[in-house]
């Protein structure tokens, strides 16, 4: 028997398989069944966000910020906000910075919860995916009693917060604190010494500490790789630098290690949640400019001078002074950040929207490499990738 | 207010900050000039020829180790004579500190990729060339990345309409999606609400300014 070739096989993996979270198309090129090059084409859910947020006011640009990451909403309108007063200087109420903490983790747990109970499908096991959307149920029960939606909220504005949150709502939250780590011991006993799950999660996708700073990860990634990086830490912005937590560390940088990170992460929430609501004293929850934030609707019907002003902060916007800056938060996937350049006008002049995900999905091929065809999934899981962010 | 046991780098950023500053300032003397920002933020402008070993420098040099590209992009200018610049995020997780990095550069202007600095720069610099069209040299793969396959034009230049030129649907005949020039049954609207009275003097003046610049330059460039 002669010489034979051996034809690498292109595959393409999604982008409508449930695996790839979402609308990912991966090309593969395998030898067999090991991969040898991971050329992931995104884009398939761009909506030009850019684009429209430069033909829209900075407050019409918010809820734009919902739909990236649609898995964690708020966090997305937080950085947001904080783009938009460090440019025009203005302070936020405490009562509001600690509703918006209480929120940011409540929206950490939102995501780590879909991101853990997806993942272990992905792997094989469903039963995690089935508790675990229950559990989010409840967390975007209690956003809804805040803003009136589930998903995208449009909660956090340029000052502070919508609304108030309704009476009885932190007391729920609190219950729920205390419900919740039943839940997450459930999770551990189904996941963390399950045999199966380890063997497809322990040592796939190594990523090391120098990569995961080559690459540009972030968050609980870069976490796991073995840097205790995290922005509310190294950079706290509202109500963090108040608040007593840790930071959890992987030491392996595998999709193992990854897991183990989220759901230490999620324990740290459940703590920061309490003492947000603890420290929460009635106070005013936007900041009181009228030129910036929209009077309270009790104001317009007695006051003329109240619906000017409604009407001119939702038709013309408020001006945000000739500036650019780079802003940044820890949302739950990673570092997400804002390029925000204004021009003094009513519009932002350019808005780059620096996503997480979008990182992580450009590390596929580095990681993916010389890993087993079922091993991309597991680190495609790991990742926590959405397509909302990665694609804008 | 903050607790014992918490990280808070600000209490200190006072003193670290402005001598990193100024120690940036000094490394960056020859290449890059220091540009006013907001409060906390570092900004130096540079020459696309300087690009390059700047960032090298901020990368390799001990006392900066900004290890991470953390994002890159481009803004359009239109009215200016060097249309584009090009905007470098770089974090440095040892010292806890931003720094930007901005480059002015013409349209048709080839930029060198920095992917072999910071690898992160692949996809970033691919969602450039697709969104503005500015070409890099050296990068190993540089194709489009958020638009259609096959897509024309540039999105996020300032020329391109918000609404695109063409549409896609499905073609039940041909049995296969087909493109088409984009029909809208209302035109995109786009509210005028500058106020002619107060609010807008800044952009009144900033426009002004940018005219005066353009004719000077104009001139210049007619003398020389």
């Amino acid at each position: 028997m002669g010489e034979m070739q051996i034809r690498p096989l292109t595959l393409n993996f999604g982008p409508q398989h449930p695996a790839a979270h979402g609308v990912l198309r991966l090309v593969l090129e395998m030898d067999g069944e090991v991969i040898q090059r991971a050329d992931p084409h995104i884009g398939l859910l761009h909506r030009g966000t850019e684009k429209l947020i430069e033909q829209k006011t900075y407050l019409q640009a918010l809820p734009y910020f919902d739909r990236l990451d649609y898995v964690s909403p708020m966090n997305q309108e937080h950085v947001w906000a904080l783009a938009i007063e460090s440019a025009l200087q203005i302070e936020v109420p405490r009562r509001a910075q600690l509703i918006r903490v209480m929120f940011c983790e409540i929206g950490r747990i939102l995501n780590h919860l879909l991101n853990l109970t997806t993942f272990a499908i992905d792997v094989g096991a469903m039963t995690p995916l089935l508790w675990g959307f229950e559990e989010r149920e409840h967390l975007m029960e209690f956003c809804e009693r805040a803003s009136g939606a589930r998903l995208h909220a449009a909660y956090f504005r340029p000052g502070g917060v919508h609304q108030d949150i309704p009476d009885g709502l932190a007391e729920d939250i609190l219950n729920w604190c205390d419900k919740f780590p039943n839940f997450i011991t459930d999770l551990e006993t189904l996941l963390t010494d399950n045999r199966i799950f380890k063997q497809r999660t322990v040592d796939i996708g190594v990523l090391s500490a120098d990569n995961a700073l080559a690459f540009g990860m972030s968050g609980p990634v870069i976490r796991a790789s073995g840097l205790a990086w995290d922005l509310r830490k190294s950079n706290p912005y509202d109500a963090y630098d108040e608040m007593k937590f840790d930071i959890p560390v992987g030491k392996t940088g595998d999709c193992y290690a990854r897991y183990l990170v989220r759901v230490e992460e999620m324990k740290q929430s459940l703590s920061i949640i309490k003492q947000a609501i603890h420290k929460m004293e009635p106070g005013p929850v936007l900041a009181q400019n009228n030129k910036i934030t929209p009077p309270r609707r009790g104001d317009m019907k007695m006051s003329m001078e109240s619906l000017i002003h409604h009407f001119k902060i939702y038709t013309e916007g408020f001006h945000v002074p000739a500036s650019e800056s780079y802003t940044a938060v820890e949302a739950p996937k990673g570092e997400f950040g804002v390029y925000l350049v204004s021009d003094g006008s009513n519009k932002p002049y350019r808005c780059k929207i620096r996503a997480p995900g979008y990182f992580f999905m450009a590390a596929v091929d580095e990681m993916s490499r010389g890993h087993m065809l079922a091993d991309s999934v597991a680190i495609i899981g790991s990742l926590d990738v959405v397509f909302g962010e990665i694609d804008r | 207010m903050t607790t014992a046991d918490t990280i808070h780098p600000e209490m200190t950023t006072n003193n670290t900050e402005s001598s990193f500053e100024a120690l940036a300032t000094q490394l960056l003397a020859n290449s890059a000039e220091r540009v006013p920002s907001l409060k906390g933020q570092l900004v130096y402008r540079c020459e696309l020829n300087k690009l390059i070993s700047v960032l090298k420098l901020l990368k390799s040099n001990e006392n900066l180790e900004f290890s991470q590209l953390s994002d890159l992009t481009a803004v359009d200018y239109p009215g200016r004579i060097q249309r584009f610049e090009l905007v470098y995020q770089l974090l440095s997780i040892t010292h806890n500190q931003r720094i930007r990095i901005i480059c002015a550069i013409d349209e048709g202007q080839i930029v060198p990729s920095a992917t072999g600095v910071y690898k992160s720069a692949e996809w970033p610099e691919r969602e450039v060339w697709d969104m503005y069209g500015l070409f890099f040299s050296d990068h190993p793969d540089l194709r489009r990345l958020l638009t259609d396959y096959g897509f024309e034009g540039h999105p996020l230049r300032k020329d391109f309409p918000l609404t695109g030129y063409v549409e896609i649907r499905y073609d039940d005949i041909e049995r296969r999606v087909a493109y088409q020039p984009v029909q809208l049954t209302q035109e995109y609207r786009d509210f005028d609400f500058l106020s002619p009275w107060e609010g807008d003097q800044e952009l009144v003046h900033s426009s002004l300014n940018a005219e005066a610049e353009n004719k000077e330059h104009a001139k210049k460039d007619g003398g020389s």
